[in-house]
This record gives structure tokens, C-alpha cells and sequence, in this order.
């Protein structure tokens, strides 16, 4: 049974405020007992995998990006089965509402919360400001292992990547209509191939694909981690980016993780029905083989078109 | 199968201890060494610019070596820091320190440099994690290859 969403001034101006959770609301529903009567489920997903063992919040599962939603032996997600099996293990039935958080401003909630899109779950949303504003608020964490009483199943839906999810085909199809790169400015530029102080994954060249905008994602949160209003938002993406409404957006990073929290603002926040997450990033990109990239500061022609 | 035969004593003690347990209790391990790594000596958290960050980490650390002389010789003192948020890779210095600190250049020089994939780690914590660990235990040898600082 989903729990009822929140309502509040500044979630009500986004297009899809049942996205969102506050700090405030999450603590509430879990004072009413969401969390004990399978109702609600909270997910923690970090970059460090044992972050959450240092401290999470009380009654929150665990998922990891690395080692609970990619195949181990395809370089791609996990499929229907696998995810079924995951989901239920961690109590969640299809009609769970599901609240994701993590550290680092919700990069892998980000990231897990569109994991759980491409499988259809429909009630899934993002605590707004994540692991770190909870924590600000001197609100509660415990490290007591979470007793998780597995759902009576969940069930096997295959992946729709199609709407959500760009291969690089799909990117190459897409020149012309609005890119989003969300990296950061060196990276975009091309003077490096990784984020500052983030382990070098192998790109052999930097850069952008042509004609994407830099957005970098830090630019949609606030310095207390939340998304920024709908208007500072509109401000960076139609008015600096370029957007226009209706407008087919593709956004990426450097393994989609960041991107992720692109495309929920996006998506969701100002309703682009059409955007999708390129996961393939500039990992992908930036080493594949005949396909063309932009390097300095200028977006760039479309290819072929000059 | 990889051997421990060739580490030095409290090291393949460490990597033996990891892999008697099952995957899971590998990582609970991993967070016990977390909470165990010393702090820095209040002289290096004073001088931030003796310490070296390692980039390949995804979280920040910083380290320095330096060497000691001891009844028993010349020995490397190895310093880490990471932030509590980082708890994994404050696993991983901690692991290095627990088995390395206090040993001669040679012996951490001898050892292999694969001695992070001997944890049994890597499908739990993911590849890319484990290269964080890998390039720590590289950047130690780096440091005392390119001279040891005698300790201040």
C-alpha cells in the first residue's frame, strides 16, 4: 500500500512532488511505524560500500551499485530476475513505496532510484539532501543490522530501457536535439579525463561528445544537498542550457552515476517527459571507436553537419 | 589460487584472517580494521603539506612514510588518513598499516604487489574499489623508493 505523498511549498512546484521526500516527512513516517508494517521501505545506497554499516537510519536496507545492480559478468544492469530476487530479499513488494538516500549529495540514490525505473517500480523517491542532511539534523542512525522481513515476492518484470536509458547508438541518433553533459568543467574541456581526485578509469581521451551542454550536476543542489527551487533550476537548464519544453534530453557523466542526479531534476523535478541517462558516460565515449568529440570550452557542430 | 607465503609475518596473518572468513564477514572485517587506524601525530596533522594524497582513491587519503632507527635497524613508519565517511578506504590503510608499519624498506618493497587481491575482497567491494587499495600499497613503495624523510 503506498504511503501518501508530501506536500509541501517547495515541493509543490515541481512538476512531480511525489518524487521528493524531506528529512522531516521520512523521520514522521517512520515515527507512525511506515517502516515495520512493510509499507515503506528505505534504501541506503552509498559510494562506499560500508558506509552504511557505520551508521544508517533506523530500519533502512542496503543496496549497493557495484555489487546488487550490475551483472557480474555483462558490463550492464541486472535483469528482471535477479532484480525480483534483490527487491524481495529487502522486503520490498511492487507496491512499496520506496525512499532512496545516500552520501555525496544522492549521486548512487540517484542512480539506484533510476535502477528501480528501468524495472517499472512506480513508488519510488528520493530523500531530499540525502545521508548528509539527515545527519546535519542531529536526526537518529543506528548501526543495529536491520531486521528485514523478506516480501512475499516480487515480481520477475524485465528492464524497459528504452525510455529512461540511452545506449551509444542511441546517443549517436540523438545529434542535433539537446545533450546535458554534467561533469566537471576540466573534464567537459578535455584538460582531464576523470573527476578531480577520482580514480583515472582508463578514458583515452577527453573531452565532450559535440554540441552537449555543461551543467555540472553540483549546479541543481544546494549547499545543504537538496535540489535547488524550480526556478533556480529552470534558470540553469532552460535558460543557460538551452532546454525548451517538450525538448528530448539526453544527459551523461563519466559512468552515469552523476547524470543520475541530472536526470531525476530533469525528469522529474521539471517534467521533461523525454530524458534519458547515456550510463555508457564518457567511460564509453571517450574510448569508443569512430565516434566523434568536442575539446575546449565550445559545444561543438554536429557531427557530419559542417 | 594465490599464496600468502611470500608476505611478511603479521601481513599473511591479515590476509589469512580474510580468507578463513565466508564474503560477507570478509567486509565486517574490513570495517573492524576501519575503526582501528590511528590517528596522525599531532606534528603531521599540523603540517598537512608532508602528507601525499593518493588520487587513485575514490575517497581522499593522504599518506606519508618515514624512516625510524631502531635497536633492530632502520625501519619505515607508514601514516594514513581518511575521513570517517570513507570508512572503506580507511579499511584498506588501515589493513597496510597493521601489517607494514614498523618494517625495513626491503620487506615492503618484497611485497607482492597483488598482495590486495589475496584479501578475497574483490567481488564483495567491487574491482574498481580494490584498485584504491592496490594503488595505495604502490604509492607506499613509490615513496620509499623515491627516499625516505627521517621522522621529524
Amino acid at each position: 500500500m503506498p504511503v501518501a505523498v508530501e506536500s509541501n511549498e517547495k515541493f509543490a512546484a515541481y512538476a512531480h512532488p511525489e518524487r521528493l521526500v524531506s528529512t522531516q516527512w521520512l523521520a514522521e513516517a517512520i515515527a507512525s511505524g511506515a517502516t515495520s508494517n512493510g509499507s515503506l521501505v528505505v534504501v541506503e545506497s552509498d559510494e562506499d560500500v560500508l558506509l552504511y554499516e557505520t551508521g544508517h537510519i533506523p530500519g533502512a536496507v542496503k543496496i549497493d551499485w557495484h555489487t546488487d545492480l550490475n551483472d557480474d559478468v555483462t558490463r550492464d544492469y541486472i535483469d528482471g530476475a535477479a532484480f525480483a530476487l534483490l527487491a524481495a530479499a529487502k522486503g520490498i513488494s511492487r507496491d512499496t513505496t520506496v525512499v532512496v538516500y545516500g552520501d555525496k549529495s544522492n549521486w548512487w540514490a540517484a542512480y539506484a532510484l533510476w535502477v528501480f525505473t528501468l524495472f517499472g517500480h512506480e513508488d519510488v523517491r528520493l530523500l531530499d539532501g540525502g545521508r548528509d542532511k539527515w545527519i546535519a539534523e542531529g536526526r537518529e542512525l543506528t548501526t543495529d543490522a536491520t531486521a528485514v522481513t523478506p516480501s512475499a515476492g516480487y515480481p520477475v518484470v524485465e528492464r524497459n530501457d528504452a525510455p529512461i536509458r540511452a545506449y551509444k547508438e542511441d546517443v549517436l541518433a540523438h545529434f542535433g536535439k539537446p545533450l546535458i553533459d554534467v561533469r566537471s568543467t576540466e573534464e567537459y574541456t578535455g584538460e582531464r579525463t576523470h573527476m578531480p581526485a577520482y580514480p583515472q578509469e582508463g578514458t583515452l581521451r577527453g573531452g565532450h561528445i559535440p554540441t552537449a551542454a555543461s551543467i555540472p550536476w553540483a549546479r541543481a543542489a544546494a549547499d545543504d544537498g537538496t535540489y535547488r527551487t524550480r526556478e533556480e533550476l529552470e534558470a540553469l537548464y532552460l535558460g543557460e542550457a538551452g532546454l525548451v519544453e517538450g525538448d528530448d534530453v539526453v544527459a551523461y557523466c563519466r559512468i552515469g552515476e552523476r547524470s543520475s542526479h541530472t536526470w531525476f531534476a530533469l525528469k522529474y523535478l521539471l517534467g521533461f517527459d523525454t530524458v534519458r541517462n547515456y550510463d555508457g558516460s564518457w567511460t564509453e565515449w571517450g574510448n569508443a571507436v569512430r565516434v566523434p568529440i568536442a575539446v575546449g570550452t565550445e559545444r561543438g557542430e554536429v557531427p557530419g553537419k559542417n | 589460487m594465490t599464496t600468502s607465503q611470500a608476505l611478511p609475518p603479521t601481513l599473511a596473518e591479515i590476509v589469512n584472517d580474510f580468507q578463513e572468513l565466508e564474503e560477507r564477514d570478509r567486509l565486517t572485517l574490513l570495517l573492524e580494521f576501519s575503526r582501528s587506524l590511528p590517528p596522525l601525530p599531532e606534528r603531521l596533522t599540523n603540517h598537512p603539506e608532508l602528507l601525499e594524497r593518493v588520487l587513485e582513491c575514490q575517497s581522499p587519503l593522504f599518506l606519508t612514510v618515514e624512516s625510524e632507527k631502531t635497536e633492530n635497524g632502520e625501519v619505515v613508519r607508514l601514516y594514513f588518513q581518511a575521513p570517517p565517511e570513507a570508512p572503506t578506504t580507511r579499511g584498506f590503510a588501515s589493513v597496510l598499516f597493521e601489517g607494514l608499519d614498523g618494517l625495513t624498506a626491503e620487506e615492503i618493497l618484497a611485497v607482492p604487489d597483488d598482495m590486495p587481491n589475496q584479501l578475497g575482497l574483490t567481488r564483495a567491494i567491487s574491482p574498481l574499489r580494490m584498485r584504491g587499495m592496490s594503488a595505495m600499497l604502490g604509492r607506499v613503495k613509490r615513496k620509499i623508493n623515491s627516499g625516505l624523510r627521517p621522522a621529524a
